[in-house]
């Protein structure tokens, strides 16, 4: 007879193997058609663009920088603020739920609703940043002060105020972490604040976009290229000293100021968000008719690729960080080897999904491939960058196998519920994304998002926002329950 | 078989052993006693290098992969004698052959019925023979085992101990339990300060010549 199986190993096989299982069955079901007829060759042209960018052709380059820079410098400082001071009533759940709506509408949307009230301004970048960034700080915040240790804080003296409390005995302990974060923040708005090019802000997204439409890709490199500058070269720019003086200058090179008139956000809320038919005065019966009809037409078939898309991506982005890791682990290759696998991994990481799916999407035509591509490679490298770092805290035996042997056997198994952690982290991340695709033309979500915008129809846009915001949460809610379930740790910089 | 002359051994600018002289001869089973932080782990280490292809190596706490089953932490002493393809099939589905082979030696071990339990679900004393199983599996002439037999009640480290010398034509060990030294080894080599304080045949010590290295 067989003895029981009772393995912690098994418990990990059996949830990503289910995982497996829903993106193989997405993949089936996913359109992975190339429609380009000869995607080589313009591979080949944007390639020899990369080769000799043109960093002369436009004097609007270095503007659209400064612009990038701004929104993401005045974005995450308000979000942050407003985060900072949500992270102080994190124990409401009141609080929690709010935080957890922001951050579950990607900036891309709130880009979208917020060109309707403010138009193309200044303000329109910042807040799309700070909205949901506020979300974002506000849980990562809010979760650094429960985790401090409360020891400081029963040791005052009673009858201390509450505000004295947080300042001297709760806020200290979590500061570093705090400032961490928040560098960790600018680089992601730096991502987000060019993306919002695409939705016409005067960002680098609005030249890329332009200039690799219009197959200009010399161009569209070298906007590539100093994006990637800004951000690799952020650890030296970067200082906690000079913080304020970039405040300043984001501000003046851009003051959000607010040209708009009140009486157009309050039409737009009032109205616009107002469901079609009940603003012409109708019943439940005309607003029944209308919910149908929107749920056949845009809603569950959006939900529905979404959905498919990103399961598709998620299996592939496992396989990839299966693969990516041992570039950069200690424990394989050799320096040159790591050297390299570093450098690319960089590269994916730097790069924002968004750009990806779109040079995917100019190279092989609009299907599911392109955005399972992009979301894949950069997730992939992300949870292969953690990964292979985490490796680094192993110490195998002596006589431990190399090669194979060593990552099947001995590596495997130890990073696996990291790895796991990392994934299940991301998952809902991925999804948010996929949501977002849809405004480079792959039929998800936000593709009816856009096209609702366009035709003026916000009480669609609002719904189908909505349907994006509870598949992240109910996502969110099954990643953090199988995370619970098979007691995985949480890991920091996800 | 293995030896040493004048040999420096750690790391460099912090030698545990300034300059050490020793041999150990095949068909030799060897105690190593001594203080912790005499260098018996350094010493075994260096004895590693020296054979690596003979060497059934079994090293203190830390050396399984807690995740995996017994069998499959058993197993892993086979997989340099295996295909790589055979060894990757054997994580994911063993062959009943296989289970067999480990399923008897778990057995010896007292570990039958937690033969497909990871190790990290068991104790420190049945996880300590589970490392002693894949020492076993790995199947080669020479043993070199750190404190195999520690976290083990005295008459099962002894069973355990004669069961895994007798399997092997050559073995240094290093233990801290005297009377097992004496009662299971040939040949017990005293170490102290990163020095051999005794070397001498076992049935020429008592316990009482061995107390005076920890003094």
């Amino acid at each position: 007879m067989t003895p029981p199986l009772n393995t912690t190993a098994s418990q990990w096989r059996r949830t990503s193997g289910w995982l497996a299982v829903a993106g193989l069955l997405a993949f089936l079901l996913a359109d992975l058609e190339i429609t380009r007829s000869s995607p080589g060759h313009e591979l080949q042209r944007m390639a020899s663009g990369f080769l000799s960018p043109d960093f002369l052709a436009t004097d609007a380059l270095w503007r659209a920088l400064a612009n990038t820079l701004s929104f993401a410098w005045q974005g995450t400082a308000l979000g942050a603020l407003l985060g900072f001071l949500m992270a102080m009533l994190w124990h409401r759940r009141a609080v929690r739920s709010v935080a957890a709506c922001l951050r579950a509408i990607h900036e891309l949307f709130w880009g979208l609703l917020l060109l309707q009230i403010t138009g193309l301004s200044t303000i329109t970048g910042v807040l799309a940043i700070a909205i949901p960034y506020a979300g974002i700080f506000a849980k990562v915040f809010g979760e650094f002060l429960e985790e401090a240790d409360p020891a400081p804080g029963r040791a005052l003296p009673q009858h201390t105020s509450s505000l004295s409390l947080f300042f001297y005995a709760r806020l200290p302990l979590v500061w570093r972490a705090f400032r961490a974060y928040g560098g960790y923040r600018l680089e992601c708005a730096l991502r987000a604040s060019a993306i919002l090019g695409f939705i016409g802000l005067p960002t680098i997204g609005f030249h890329l976009e332009t200039a690799f439409r219009e197959g200009t890709y010399d161009q569209g490199a070298a906007l590539l290229y100093l994006f990637f500058a800004l951000i690799f070269t952020l650890r030296w720019w970067l200082r906690p000293a000079l913080v304020p003086l970039y405040l300043i200058a984001a501000i003046a090179w851009a003051p959000p100021l607010f040209h708009g008139q009140l009486d157009t956000l309050v039409r737009f809320v009032t109205e616009d968000l107002v469901p079609a038919p009940l603003r012409h005065g109708g019943g439940t019966s005309e607003l029944l008719s209308w919910l149908i009809s929107l749920w056949h037409q845009q809603l569950w078939p959006g939900l529905w690729q979404t959905v498919v898309l990103g399961m598709a991506a998620l299996l592939v982005t496992a396989l990839l960080s299966l693969v990516l890791f041992p570039l950069i682990s200690p424990l394989f290759g050799n320096r040159a080897s790591r050297h390299a696998g570093h450098g690319l991994l960089v590269v994916l990481r730097t790069t924002p999904e968004f750009f990806l799916a779109f040079f995917f999407l100019i190279l092989l035509g609009p299907s599911m491939l392109p955005g399972i591509m992009a979301l894949a490679l950069h997730t992939g490298a992300i949870v292969a960058h953690l990964t292979g770092r985490f490796s680094e805290t192993l110490v195998l035996r002596a006589d431990a196998p190399s090669g194979v042997n060593r990552y099947a056997w001995e590596v495997l198994p130890r990073v696996s519920p990291n790895l796991l952690a990392f994934l299940l982290y991301r998952w809902e991340v991925i999804m948010r994304e996929t949501a977002v695709l849809g405004i480079l033309g792959i039929h998800t979500l936000g593709f009816y998002i856009d096209s609702s915008v366009a035709e003026f129809r916000f009480d669609r846009t609002a719904l189908l926002i909505l349907a994006t915001v509870i598949l992240n949460l109910g996502v969110d809610a099954l990643s953090r329950g199988l995370r619970k379930r098979l007691r995985l740790k949480p890991g920091l910089g996800v | 078989m293995f030896s040493f002359d004048k040999a420096s051994l750690g790391h460099p600018g912090q030698a545990v052993f300034e300059s050490l002289s020793l041999s150990i001869g095949a068909g030799e089973i060897v105690a190593l006693l001594g203080p912790s932080g005499a260098g018996k782990s350094t010493l075994l280490e260096a004895l590693r290098q020296q054979q690596e292809h003979q060497v059934a190596w079994c090293p203190q706490a830390g050396s399984l992969v807690p995740m995996l089953s017994v069998f499959h932490n058993i197993y892993m002493g086979a997989l340099a004698r295996h295909s790589t393809l055979y060894n990757l099939r054997t994580l994911l589905l063993p062959s009943a052959a296989e289970k067999h082979a480990v399923g008897e030696l778990a057995q010896a071990l007292g570990l039958e019925d937690k033969l497909f339990t990871s190790v990290d679900r068991l104790s420190g004393g049945q996880a300590q023979r589970v490392a002693l199983g894949r020492a076993l599996y790995t199947r080669r002439p020479v043993l070199l085992a750190d404190e195999p037999v520690s976290s083990l009640d005295e008459h099962q480290g002894l069973t355990l101990l004669r069961h895994t010398l007798a399997q092997h034509t050559t073995a240094v060990v290093a233990l801290h339990d005297r009377s097992l030294a004496l009662a299971c080894c040939q040949r017990i080599i005293g170490l102290r300060h990163g020095e051999i304080a005794l070397d001498a045949p076992s049935d020429s010590l008592s316990l009482g010549d061995l107390d005076a290295l920890y003094q």
